[in-house]
């Protein structure tokens, strides 16, 4: 199974991954030859079987009461922030 | 005698005993690392004024106590994929470069709260992702054992750290063989709990359903005292599970202590192209464990061949979405673009390394409209038959014995450009992480190249108990454990 470099940008675009030509060129390469060997899965008959989502089925996640708690502050949680304006994480612009 | 050639244990008692205290323990670890991580590279932070400051609390904390906790002022490392509030978090990667992380997980918060002394934070492949530390954008680990050669991975900073007596014990997080396979290939004692038996609140996450919070140390021993002090629920996670915590009971009687106990052994983890000498040896080490008195049966796990497709298509799939947090907006350096979209592309295609976007990269891909079904879908449903392998197999036996990995510790760049022989090297641990199993490493031999080989225990789910009374009984037999790399 091998992959386009249309693939390549397409899985790029969807991952928001910036790659050089020569990167897009080996992860076609790279990325096919993984896909060919995970292809052998598609021999196995699994009509009748369920997929296997967690470990312990429905029972892996107990949930707690939804109630508010006492958590980190916003002064903790933006002391890593590469830019910040008025207690808030600043981003350039969503439209240009 | 050095105190840093003291194991947990050893430490425990002469601690207990008022032979020594925390602050000499403490220095005598940070001495060695300062002497030696210089050809190693097992840490990537280390913090010598806190763990002094840590180990002179616990020695007051001592004096005031009847029953002092049976860690106190033991020292530990710690992975760097765990945040530890105060010390710098990178997972190896570039996109977390100068994190100072505002909290600490749960399992290393339970060991600081058991007194036990943080030095620093190990190296490991970037997000775990790898076999070798090749992976870490901060340079690769050298195995105290052979410098050209890797100490594994992703752990393979806390396996080297163990293994050149840095340190007593060390945290590791593993998601396809990252405890294991590192502990074999420097000749420690490495743990992959239950999935959901350690809380993994604080761990970055890689690879959700599979991920587990592991323990290395010299002896099974030292990681017992390790796991059952982190293991239990924790609210902060919810996966984690209710199950009860005691300490692990390792007292043996007679001289056949493994009486009852049935081990099995399958085919499917003898295959062709493993090394001889580790196929032997683990030969030998189960023979010695049936002169112990356990039982050894044949048993088959029919699609062991299938957990590498299903772990490189499941573990990639959980990653590119767990790794969607890293865009430059709350931690991390950015790089600045036109608008937001830019700012996220540019900062993950350049902070990111080659096996954290390839693996976002088939992640993304088979998660994609139109290939879900085939790929995530399917792999999914084999994941159910690999479980159900292991729950057939554990109908008729306690424990399942294999080797770690197919070879001893390879070559630093043996690998290359090759990603698959890369994820070859994890073969025989990857069906544990997808069953949700607890597996146990331990050394059992060497190769003539005089490098460790290891043995690999699968257990019941919550069995971890059992798994590491068994390695204990092999250890009072045996001392491959007590070997030490005389290179470093």
């Amino acid at each position: 199974m091998s992959l386009t470099l249309q693939e390549v940008e397409h899985i790029a675009r969807l991952a928001r991954l910036e790659l050089s030509d020569e990167q897009k060129a080996r992860y076609r390469e790279q990325l096919s030859a993984i896909l060919e060997h995970v292809a052998q899965l598609q021999k196995l008959d699994t009509a009748s079987i369920p997929p296997m989502l967690t470990v312990f089925g429905g029972e892996d996640s107990h949930l707690r009461l939804d109630q508010a708690r006492p958590g980190l502050s916003a002064t903790d949680l933006l002391q890593n922030a590469p830019e910040q304006e008025k207690g808030q994480f600043k981003i350039p612009p969503v439209f240009e | 005698m050095n105190l840093s050639d003291l194991s947990l244990t050893q430490a425990q008692a002469l601690l207990q005993k008022g032979d020594i205290s925390s602050h000499e323990l403490t220095l005598a670890h940070l001495e060695r690392i300062t002497a030696l991580d210089g050809a190693l590279h097992a840490f990537l932070h280390l913090d010598g004024a806190s763990a002094l400051k840590q180990a002179a609390a616990a020695d007051a904390r001592r004096k005031t106590q009847d029953h002092p906790l049976p860690l106190l002022g033991i020292p530990l490392a710690v992975k760097d994929v765990f945040v530890v509030a105060g010390m710098p978090c990178t997972c190896g990667s570039k996109i977390l470069e100068g994190y100072r992380p505002p909290f600490t997980a749960t399992a290393v918060k339970k060991l600081q709260e058991a007194g036990m002394v943080i030095l620093g934070k190990t190296n490991t492949d970037e997000f775990a992702m790898g076999s070798s530390t090749e992976n870490s954008a901060y340079g690769v680990t050298h195995n105290p054992w052979d410098l050209e050669r890797v100490p594994g991975g992703s752990s393979g900073g806390s396996a080297a750290a163990v293994a050149a007596h840095f340190t007593p014990a060390a945290l590791g997080s593993d998601t396809g063989g990252s405890v294991r396979q590192p502990a074999s290939f420097c000749g420690v004692t490495g743990l992959k709990p239950t999935y959901g038996r350690v809380s993994r609140y604080g761990l970055v996450a890689y690879g959700s359903s599979l991920d587990s919070v592991g323990a290395l140390g010299r002896s099974a021993a030292d990681v017992a005292a390790v796991f059952s002090a982190m293991a239990g629920r924790d609210e902060l996670d919810a996966t984690s599970q209710d199950v009860p915590v005691s300490a692990v009971d390792l007292r043996l009687n007679g001289e056949r202590p493994l009486n009852g106990i049935r081990i099995g052994v399958a085919k499917e983890y003898f295959i062709d192209g493993i090394q001889a000498e580790v196929e032997q040896a683990v030969r030998v080490a189960i023979r010695q464990l049936e002169s112990l008195g356990a039982e050894i049966r044949p048993v088959s796990l029919p699609h062991t061949e299938y957990a590498l497709p299903v772990y490189y298509l499941i573990a990639p799939a959980e990653a590119s979405a767990n790794l969607a947090r890293f865009d430059g907006v709350r931690y991390g350096p950015r790089l600045t673009g036109q608008a937001m979209w830019d700012m996220f592309t540019r900062t993950r295609g350049v902070k990111f390394g080659e096996e954290a976007t390839r693996r976002v990269m088939l992640g993304t891909y088979a998660l994609s409209a139109g290939y879900y079904d085939a790929f995530y879908g399917q792999a999914q449903k084999v994941r159910t038959l690999i479980k159900r392998d292991f729950e057939q197999a554990f109908a008729e036996v306690d424990a399942i014995a294999c080797p770690v990995a197919p070879t001893t510790a390879f070559k630093i760049g043996a690998h290359g450009d090759d990603p698959l022989a890369m994820y070859l090297e994890d073969v025989f641990t990857l069906p544990a992480n997808l069953a949700g199993v607890p597996g146990l490493a331990f050394p059992v031999g060497f190769d003539k190249a005089r490098l460790p080989i290891g043995m690999q225990l699968m257990g019941r789910h919550f069995g971890e108990a059992d798994l590491l009374r068994l390695a204990h009984a092999y250890q009072q037999v045996t001392d491959w454990h007590w070997m030490q790399p005389g290179r470093v």
